[in-house]
């Protein structure tokens, strides 16, 4: 019998507006979306078995939540509920999501003392980056009994320079140690959102890399560490220029622990611009 | 850690890395795109272009990017792609759109490189 929160493991998956677009328009068996969305109801079952009480949902704002004005490195959400916000192209806004303040505090807490400097958002509109993935993972959102509440961690992919991906695993490792010390009896899942290989920008505008990307998908299980050795440059050469997103998988990674289970995975080729990548993790006790 | 680990002027084919260089020069372009999340200010922008460069201090290069709608311009001036992408977004150019515009591509011919990718 435990009194203290425990991880049941991460899901990871990209988290493309057009996604969001898709689902508002009721597009999940069109064929183009379909081996997308394909990808999602083992996902759902085992949500559904688990049920998790908090999602801490790490992605990358792209110009909502935050500006160039002020560009934190980690950012951590600390609010009681998250906006979502117009984007400026039209993809449908959302109802706010519940959030978990006293976990949050817990975790920024453990993290600082961690010697992880964070910056703390009592107030922060969580773009695609966010959204998307709850509702791939909790289709009807704030109407399917089983969505948890949602902590939103975001760092920063924006503007070079990004974190290492050995920042980034050490950060998931940092936050693990905070989740798992907090006295309640709670269940908590780790999103690890974006990627995989795309690129938006620049002559080499649709570069996808899925050598990478499965190269990626098959370390990120067995040998996180290994990847770590990748540095920055090499990853924007490899995932393209956006598909630093992939540091949102390391920082989810980090947090379960050194073994993990590999429930499910999917890989489809192309979503938008981009090579998408889902995956379920169980953590190993 | 190596030296050119910092180095992120290394060139990488058909890529412009944003960094603290480009953020310099792109500042008034970016801040202008990151308006654009304001319906109003989108219409501000569409009733009086001239006047919203203005407003956020564009210098001529930016001006004239944004004049010609030419994504590889904005970039070269600065612009940072997820700001540029709600520009972008005014004109209903979607990723594939800029993706073919910026590769001299046919939108057709660009979904089909994305495609092929996954072969």
């Amino acid at each position: 019998m435990t009194d203290m929160a425990t991880i049941l493991g991460g899901l990871t998956t990209s988290h493309i507006p057009a996604v969001g677009n898709a689902i508002a328009r009721g597009l999940k068996d069109d064929e183009y979306w379909k081996p997308f969305f394909d990808g999602y109801p083992p996902i759902h079952a085992w949500l559904e078995k688990h049920k998790p009480d908090v999602a801490i949902n790490i992605y990358n704002d792209h110009g909502l939540g935050f500006f160039l004005d002020q560009m934190p490195t980690f950012a951590i959400g600390a609010a009681h509920e998250y906006i979502n916000e117009d984007e400026g192209w039209g993809i449908p806004v959302l109802p706010p999501f519940p959030g978990d303040a006293k976990l949050s505090w817990h975790i920024i807490e453990g993290m600082v003392e961690d010697e992880f400097d964070i910056t703390s958002c009592q107030e922060l509109a969580v773009d695609h980056g966010f959204t998307v993935p709850m509702q791939l993972f909790w289709p009807g959102l704030g109407d399917n009994p089983d969505m948890p509440r949602a902590i939103p961690i975001s760092a920063n992919t924006v503007q070079h320079p990004i974190p290492t991906l050995k920042r980034a695993l050490d950060f998931g490792k940092s936050l693990g140690r905070a989740i798992r010390s907090y006295p309640e009896d709670i269940k908590v899942v780790v999103l690890g959102t974006g990627g995989l290989s795309h690129q938006l920008d620049g002559e080499r505008a649709g570069f996808i890399n899925k050598e990478f990307d499965q190269m990626c998908m098959e370390k990120i299980v067995t040998d996180p560490e290994e990847l770590t050795k990748i540095s920055r440059r090499e990853l924007v050469r490899q995932a393209g220029a956006q598909g630093t997103e992939f540091l949102m998988w390391m920082m989810m990674r980090g947090a379960l622990g050194e073994k993990v289970r590999p429930l499910h995975q999917n890989y489809h080729i192309p979503i938008s611009n981009t090579g998408a990548g889902t995956m379920m993790l169980e953590c190993v006790a | 850690m190596e030296p050119e680990d910092f180095d992120h002027h290394t060139p990488i084919e058909g890529t412009t890395l944003f960094d603290g260089e480009m953020a310099m020069i792109g500042y008034a372009l970016n801040k202008m795109c990151y308006s654009f999340n304001n319906a109003e200010a989108r219409e501000q922008y569409l009733a009086d272009p001239e006047a919203y460069f203005e407003k956020f201090g564009l210098n001529e290069a930016q001006k004239q990017a944004c004049r010609n709608k030419n994504v590889l311009e904005m970039i070269a001036a600065g612009g940072n792609i997820y700001y540029l992408a709600k520009l972008a977004g005014i004109y209903k150019l979607n990723m594939q759109d800029i993706g073919a515009q910026q590769t001299g591509m046919s939108v057709e011919d660009f979904k089909e490189k994305l495609r092929r990718a996954g072969d």
